[in-house]
């Protein structure tokens, strides 16, 4: 038997936040092992957080992702809240949902401009870029400063903001503190829908993947910060009911526990989740612009991720627009809270997928137990699906162009390694056995 | 205190590296947002996984080091950053102080694996989580939890003007009085650690009439102990300070010393 090996290796995944590792061995041209592992090294949250007050949750959790700080705050608020049987609605909830549309918007310009664009333009990053479209790495960046602002003036700062507290906030802004952040985003309406067009004009694998959505969905408005867990095949639950249909499984290559569907496996969360599931909540601009640049209603296509979170952007700022329009400043900048011992759930649409958080406190108000379920831990066997589809169709390509087209599947996810628990790295092995 | 850097040549080359942490720290440098293609003039950034897939081989003649040291890999990473840096800044808790999840450093890092992993046996641990300093000589250390992205621009800019980086190392209440914001302690009895805790946030938190919880770490020469003693009148227990001071700089040496001596105060009062 005569055999011959082309291995490809890439040590560490480029344009991610945190470090991972995968690796694929192809046989004959035929795919035999597909792994994406996570070496984040363990923080331990969940542990830590037993004995603390149940008032840390939010300010603690936040610290799991620089990136997404917004969204930890927003399911741990709502879980302690629930655990008090409590909930906050009104001008402090328009509040939350406020500064979450300023998180989706510089998360999503992040990745867009900074992260995945230099894949489809083919330069290292987005600084190689910038030295030929100086333009649009400045239309980026002033797009993100424009979600940035609104994160900071309600929030005190953009990464870990310090005002969000369970119950409602420390202090809540004054309308001319939210109307000055208007003009800024009277200008972004515009720059969301050039980027909508430009990502729309890159070019995509064509990849179809059937996969089953998972997000949160809302009969009035689309779903970021309350809404039920729903799925394209009939999954419709509270927060609450979350561990009766998800399971994590701690598997020996991977510091991110995996998450799967009860005895069905993979699903995806995420932007292209939510744009499925919840197509008809978007604002009719977002709909007719999705049209136009021939988005469907649904995506199955986890390279055009890019466009979603385009739309996304666009119906963050108009909805942005319209909270801050109707802000009414509340007597009170938080409810009183009935402390008492329970059990909360709270989830949230983190700009890359669904967050799930469940505490049990004492009477005290003391965490007795807390579970956090990220969205890249969701998603990592779909991520391997993708890999595995991607593969298939790009066997023909040299190694270095598989490389980058398989880096760039995962990047499709904007996959946040930290939050899921750190080293991606990147091993194509090609065997070819022949006799 | 910090050496002074040598001048360094005319395009210095900067590294990034991230340890245990969120990330939050190394993504300000691209929350500088406009400023980021000014920095790129005068540095290259020649290694940033992060925002790069291309890798300048070292020596980098600055280094950003993020996160802290939890596992046996790490200890020894640090190493061979250390050996490429000319100059190595640690940025942010987790770096300075081994961030909130130093809070490990005081449990059985075990017990923790068990409660978040089904499989223990998989994860490969160190028992406690420590600063850069405690593994490598740090040339600076910039505080935060975030750093503040000001603060990042201005010792990149000392960094390549070869001068000393203007940062504060007085107290938040300076901050407070110099945006003439009042008093939360005196004026509502709000608990606040801003008089022990270092400057450089700019004293958001007391601005939104909240107290400050310290990610900031320990000022020069921090009274502690008289600062509990007024927390105490207001009403705090021995348990209540122990979490105060155990935040996300619970590591570092004035807070991890206050949080002891009240967790023996709160064991021997029975609280």
């Amino acid at each position: 038997m005569t055999s011959n090996t082309r291995r490809v290796d890439v040590d560490y995944l480029a344009r991610v936040e945190g470090e991972g590792r995968m690796h694929v061995t192809v046989v004959d041209g035929v795919i035999e092992d597909v792994e994406f592992s996570i070496f984040e090294p363990p923080r331990f949250f969940e542990a830590f957080l037993e004995g603390r007050p149940f008032s840390d949750a939010p300010d603690i959790t936040a610290r799991i992702c620089g990136i997404c700080p917004v969204a930890y705050q927003s399911s741990s608020t709502q879980a302690m809240e629930n655990a008090f049987g409590q909930e906050v609605r009104g001008p402090l909830r328009d509040l939350r949902r406020l500064i979450y549309c300023g998180e989706w918007i510089e998360s999503h310009v992040l990745h867009m401009f900074l992260l995945h664009a230099p894949d489809f333009l083919g330069y290292e990053s987005a600084v190689h870029m910038a030295a030929d479209h100086r333009d649009i790495v400045e239309l980026g960046l002033r797009l993100k400063k424009a979600g940035n602002a609104i994160v900071t003036t309600i929030g005190g700062r953009e990464i870990h903001p310090i005002n969000p507290k369970v119950g409602g906030w420390y202090r809540t802004p004054s309308k001319k503190e939210l109307e000055a952040l208007v003009p800024e985003l009277e200008w972004s309406l515009q720059a969301a829908k050039d980027t909508v067009r430009l990502v729309a004009g890159f070019d995509f694998p064509k990849i179809e993947q059937d996969f089953e959505f998972v997000a949160l969905s809302h009969p009035e408005e689309y779903a970021i910060d309350l809404g039920r867990i729903v799925s394209n095949r009939g999954i419709d639950i509270d927060a609450s009911e979350y561990n009766d249909y998800f399971e994590e499984h701690h598997v020996e290559r991977s510091n991110a526990l995996h998450s799967t569907i009860r005895e069905r496996g993979a699903y995806h969360v995420g932007p292209l989740a939510r744009y499925s599931l919840n197509f008809e909540e978007l604002t009719p601009t977002a709909r007719d612009l999705a049209l136009e640049v021939g988005l469907g209603p649904t995506c199955n296509n986890p390279f055009k991720s890019i466009v979603v979170r385009g739309i996304e952007v666009l119906y963050a700022v108009e909805e942005a627009l319209r909270l801050i329009d109707a802000y009414e400043e509340p007597p009170a900048p938080s409810i009183d809270l009935d402390v008492k011992a329970g059990v909360g759930h709270g989830a949230s649409e983190a700009p890359r997928g669904l967050l799930y958080h469940r505490y049990e406190v004492d009477d005290n108000g003391r965490i007795l137990k807390a579970q956090i379920v990220p969205p890249t831990a969701q998603n990592q066997l779909t991520i391997e699906n993708d890999l595995r589809a991607v593969l298939e169709d790009s066997l023909d390509l040299p190694d270095d162009k598989l490389s980058w087209v398989l880096e760039q599947s995962i990047r499709n996810y904007d996959p946040c390694i930290s939050c899921a628990t750190h080293f991606l790295d990147l091993t194509v092995e090609r065997t070819s056995r022949k006799g | 205190m910090p050496n002074a850097p040598a001048p360094c040549p005319a395009k210095p080359k900067l590294g990034v590296f991230k340890f245990a942490s969120c990330d939050g720290c190394q993504l300000s440098l691209l929350d500088v947002e406009e400023s980021l293609l000014d920095i790129v003039g005068v540095i290259q950034i020649a290694n940033f996984p992060e925002a790069s897939r291309e890798i300048i081989e070292g020596p980098y003649q600055v280094s950003l080091v993020e996160g802290s040291i939890t596992t046996p890999h790490d200890a020894e990473r640090i190493q061979e950053v250390r050996r490429q840096s000319e100059f190595l800044v640690a940025i942010g808790a987790c770096a300075t102080a081994g961030g909130i999840q130093a809070l490990r450093n005081w449990k059985d890092t075990k017990l923790f694996t068990q409660t978040v992993y089904a499989n223990p046996q998989y994860i490969e641990t160190l028992n406690t989580s420590t600063p850069i300093s405690d593994h490598v000589e740090v040339d600076f250390e910039l505080r935060g939890c975030p750093i503040n992205k000001y603060a990042l621009v201005e010792v990149v800019a000392a960094f390549v003007q070869g001068r000393q980086p203007n940062i504060p190392t007085y107290s938040v209440c300076v901050e407070c009085k110099r945006r003439g914001t009042t008093c939360v302690m005196v004026a509502h009895g709000t608990p606040c650690l801003g008089p022990v805790t270092q400057a450089g946030c700019g004293a958001i938190c007391p601005s939104y009439h909240r107290g400050c919880y310290g990610c900031f770490g320990p000022m020069e020469t921090p009274n502690t102990a008289s600062l509990a003693a007024a927390l105490q009148r207001l009403g705090m227990s021995n348990r209540e300070l122990v979490d105060a001071f155990r935040g996300f700089n619970a590591y570092s040496e004035p807070f991890r010393i206050a949080s002891d001596r009240h967790e023996a105060l709160a064991v021997a009062s029975g609280e």
